[in-house]
């Protein structure tokens, strides 16, 4: 089974029990910050008069994990991508590339690493749900699995057609994500990435990198092979030159 | 009389310089110790809107494009066996070894543990550009530095291990060629992940292409800068005879990769937005009209082409367009969309500065002590070298025989 969560910003109040609860499932210091950084996993931010989440919306074909040349970053079995703080060399590649600009980092440390929800792998381990949705008063963060989340937001836009934007963000953003999202507002003005390729973006780079093995065995063969024929003449000549 | 004054002109010029260098130096020492105690934040403007900066962009990115003249001018001598261009082999592979270790210092500052850089070894993802990137580092810094030893046995008179290496030579500037295409390129491939983040008129899915021509580009006119400066301070150079041809390629080179760039820019739409500029526009307008455009006009002049100042003049124009197209990608096409500006700060300019002296420095270095440069064929430049040089001048005569 592959979980993941059901954000309903109709439903959420603002209270911010998701970012308290993920300070202390995680260990994170305070304070909780406006925005989210290497120490503050998750906060509800008010935008156009709904509230909405940011955490990581863990991809199905996540691009932060394509991208790490060290594999800190893992897609669990169970949905959640997951990070390797002892792998991670700092190279910062997915805060770079993430299209939504999640992991972020310790720019205050010596020794710094990557901070970002994470889903909470141990709790799930342990059939429990994240941190977050356990303490959410209203039931705005659902924790399930991800496809039964993803039938539950259509079924929850049908039946309430005037109350929702008819667009389940997650769905197949990024190609897919096993956060979800509804809201009552257009999610651009919820500050929500509408540019995001609909494609999972691991592909851009594998459609090169894929070709790189054939590339060395052709051109390697091509090159041998030229220097073969350009030396001709040198080779004819350091005969003669034996011979004498 | 006025000898004597010029010379004394030519000595304050020196101490001046190496006045700067100095304070460069310190300066850069001050750095180091706080980047690595108090961490990237503490000296540097990256963020996480902007986790990039100028470290990846211009010592990273432009160090690596700057070591382009190493493999196309060994692919030219040694693959293709136009042998003409053998002398300048050695200033092309000289600067491509210091490119490389400028790029490897500069990746130590950046990285938030560098010390971990062995990860890339042993935790494999080759899924990741990054990864290629690092293995590319690696293996080609090991191969410059074997066909740049020869140099340095031939200097030391060590001659059993030049022609053990010798031995090897072809296998080395294939396995070069191959590692430089692909590093080249894979810069470029770095960015084929932000499609929603780099603005259009550079994002492309044939980064890694452009990345790779617009370096070969670099590579040639890094010759004709190098090829001026070590006439200026060392009376050494290469001949016109072998510039000019050389001319004539980069402005092939340059003319293609234009031409790339707008039909690219043309098919993204972009190319409509330059008629009413704004930041973006106007940056890509002026890295391809100064750094493109320009030198090709240049050079179609067969009185620029013959003139040493026309060409360092074109050659520059060249690696600033090419230093340009570096930083557009890296730094002006992700600014828009991460919500931040990007700036950055004294010290991040003073480690890449003093890295980039002590490049220079170490090139002036090794021009004086290693056979780098054709002996000056009784040139006004020669009366300044000492006996040092007249036997290294008598190896170096062996050395270009075995072309003939
Ligand atoms: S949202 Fe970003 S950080 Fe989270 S899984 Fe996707 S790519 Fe990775
Ligand atoms: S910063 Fe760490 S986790 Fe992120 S891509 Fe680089 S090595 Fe991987
Ligand atoms: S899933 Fe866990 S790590 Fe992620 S925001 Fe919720 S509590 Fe924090």
């Amino acid at each position: 089974m592959s979980v993941g969560l059901l954000f309903d910003s109709t439903k959420c109040i603002g209270c911010g029990g998701c970012t308290a609860a993920c300070k202390e499932q995680n260990n994170l210091p305070l304070p909780i910050e406006p925005v989210t950084t290497a120490y503050t996993w998750t906060i509800v931010e008010k935008r156009d008069g709904a509230f909405v989440r940011r955490l990581c919306m863990h991809c199905l074909e996540p691009t932060c994990v394509s991208v790490c040349p060290v594999g800190a970053l893992q897609k669990s079995a169970s949905g959640g991508v997951v990070y390797d703080a002892g792998k991670c060399i700092g190279c910062r590649y997915c805060i770079m590339a993430c299209p939504f600009g999640v992991p972020k980092y310790q720019w205050d440390r010596a020794i710094p690493v990557v901070g970002k929800c994470v889903l909470c792998p141990d709790r799930v381990k342990a059939g429990l749900a994240t941190a977050c949705a356990t303490v959410c008063p209203t039931g705005a963060t659902l924790f399930g699995d991800r496809d039964a989340l993803a039938r539950e937001a259509r079924a929850r836009i049908d039946a309430e057609p005037a109350k929702y934007v008819d667009h389940v963000y997650g769905l197949e953003e990024a190609g897919g994500t096993s956060v979800l999202m509804l809201s009552g507002v257009p999610f651009e003005r919820l500050g929500m990435k509408t540019d995001v390729p609909r494609q999972p973006l691991p592909l851009l780079t594998w459609q090169i990198l894929s070709k790189v093995p054939d590339f060395v065995i052709l051109a390697g063969a091509f090159l041998f092979g030229l220097h073969w024929i350009t030396h001709r003449r040198d080779e004819v000549r350091q005969a003669e030159e034996d011979e004498r | 009389m006025s000898q004597a004054l010029a010379l004394r002109a030519r000595n304050f010029r020196i101490s001046f310089w190496q006045g700067i260098f100095v304070v460069l130096l310190l300066l850069f020492l001050g750095v180091t110790f706080v980047r690595f105690t108090r961490g990237l934040g503490a000296v540097t403007n990256l963020s996480d809107g902007f986790p990039w900066g100028l470290w990846i962009g211009f010592d990273v990115l432009c160090g690596v494009g700057l070591a382009a003249g190493a493999f196309t001018i060994m692919a030219t001598v040694h693959l293709l066996n136009i042998k003409r261009f053998e002398p300048i082999v050695r200033p092309t592979l000289l600067t491509g070894f210091l490119g490389y270790v400028f790029v490897i210092i500069a990746l130590m500052f950046d990285l938030g543990q560098p010390w971990r850089i062995w990860h890339a070894l042993v935790f494999w993802n080759p899924h990741s550009v990054m990864f290629e990137v690092a293995w590319c580092v690696m293996l080609y810094t090991t191969v410059l530095m074997l066909e740049f030893l020869p140099i340095v046995f031939e200097r030391l008179r060590l001659e059993r291990p030049r022609r053990m290496l010798r031995f090897v030579s072809t296998p080395l500037v294939v396995a070069g060629v191959l590692l430089s295409t692909l590093h080249q390129s894979s810069l470029g491939s770095l960015y084929l992940i932000v499609p929603s983040k780099l603005h259009p008129l550079w994002y492309t899915p044939l980064l890694p292409f452009l990345f790779f021509i617009s370096a070969v580009g670099a590579g040639i006119g890094m010759t004709f800068v190098e090829s001026y400066l070590s006439q200026r301070a060392f009376g050494r150079h290469l001949e016109m005879t072998l510039l000019e041809p050389l001319a004539r390629f980069m402005v092939v080179i340059l003319t293609v990769y234009g031409l790339w760039r707008l039909r690219i820019t043309q098919a993204n739409g972009a190319l409509a937005g330059l008629l009413h500029p704004g930041y973006e526009q106007w940056m890509f307008m002026l890295e391809i009209g100064l750094g493109v455009i320009l030198p090709v006009a240049l050079l179609l002049s067969r009185r620029i082409r013959n003139s040493p100042r026309g060409l360092v003049g074109a050659g520059f124009l060249a690696v600033f367009g090419f230093v340009m197209y570096r930083l557009n990608v890296s730094v002006t096409g992700m600014e828009a969309t991460s919500g931040v500006h990007y700036t950055p700060s004294w010290m991040e300019l003073v480690v890449s500065l003093g890295l980039l002296a002590i490049g220079m420095a170490i090139f002036a270095v090794a021009v004086r002590v290693l056979p780098i440069f054709p002996e000056p064929e009784g040139g006004p430049g020669a009366a300044g070298f000492g006996g040092d040089d007249a036997e290294a001048g008598l190896i170096e005569g062996e050395a270009a025989a075995p072309g003939r």
